[in-house]
């Protein structure tokens, strides 16, 4: 399952969702593909589901609403084991996991 | 004219390193085309700003510090974004966005043209801002949004206010004579 276009990508393989590029879309509507895979990834998903932002580069407002809008659906259900991965060097990669955590605190951060 | 102040507005440039403004006329361009501008502008307010900051020590204990790229294009962007989104569409003014770097802090100011129709909400949106605790209403608001956000995240100015611990003002000018209303955000982040 994937989303692609020249500034980013959303793969899901394997148990790991990996955002990559910038994220830059414009409001809910332009955000609707990538929270639709999200949410449909995680209605079947089973094993733990990792989300890999090591290469996400920019994500704006609407994009940490898409983000935060997935993370409340998933600890609604209480049923999926969520990991997120991003890098410790980068600060708002740091602030924006953590932010994630206080959402939902079952998930597990791997600051690499 | 009349002026309304809400928050943190400082206007004063004097002392100022390093001045740059930005104008961009919406209506040249689609909204898609325009959106895209915001991104491109940010980026090079960005990288220009980087090159102050190369071999500065880093006094801000901001969670996500002003001297990392992508604390500025943040800022930038998110400002710019809020000025498409509510710039009066039948204004022929610029969208005019500056920053002005001292010693000790970044501002920045976005200037353009809202529509009255969207002022009562914005200034409503404002003072609950000012006046309640940022970081409640920024978790408060991830949680309601996720129920719905019809009426669009309201995230940005929190995030600006918790994330990178930006303090924020806004300047209503408003005419006699029933034109546009203007409208100076300002964005003010600890080097």
């Amino acid at each position: 399952m994937e989303i692609k276009t020249d500034e980013y990508s959303v793969t899901y393989d394997s148990d790991i969702i990996v955002c990559k590029g910038s994220l830059l879309l414009n409001s809910s509507a332009e955000y609707a593909p990538i929270l639709n895979l999200f949410n449909s990834v995680a209605e079947k998903q089973i094993q733990p589901l990792t989300l890999d932002v090591r290469n996400l580069e920019f994500l704006n407002s609407s994009g940490i609403n898409t983000f935060t809008k997935f993370i409340v659906n998933v600890r609604k259900k209480q049923v999926l084991q969520l990991i997120a991965i991003g890098y410790g060097e980068i600060p708002w990669q740091v602030r924006f996991l953590k932010n994630l955590q206080r959402l939902m605190p079952s998930l597990v951060l791997k600051l690499e | 004219m009349e002026t309304q102040i809400f928050g943190h507005f400082v206007e004063d440039s004097s002392g100022s390193m390093e001045y740059l403004k930005i104008g961009l006329l919406p209506s040249c361009l689609s909204i898609k085309e325009s959106w895209q501008t915001n991104g491109l502008s940010a980026d090079f307010i960005a990288n220009y700003v980087q090159t102050f900051f190369i071999g500065q020590p880093q006094n801000t204990d901001a969670p996500i510090p002003i001297q990392s790229k992508h604390a500025v294009k943040y800022i930038a962007n998110e400002l710019l974004e809020n000025a498409m989104k509510f710039n009066d569409n039948k204004s022929q003014h610029f969208i005019e966005i500056s920053f002005k770097l001292y010693n000790d802090k970044l501002i920045f100011h976005v200037t353009h043209d809202v529509n009255s129709k969207n002022v009562v909400k914005l200034k409503e949106f404002l003072k609950e801002i000012i006046n309640g605790d940022p970081q409640d209403l920024y978790f408060n608001r991830m949680e309601a949004n996720a129920i719905n956000d019809d009426k669009g995240s309201g995230l940005g100015l929190l995030s600006m206010m918790c994330d990178y611990s930006a303090k924020l003002g806004w300047k209503f000018e408003i005419s006699k004579y029933n034109a546009p209303i203007t409208l100076t955000t300002m964005v003010c982040l600890n080097i």
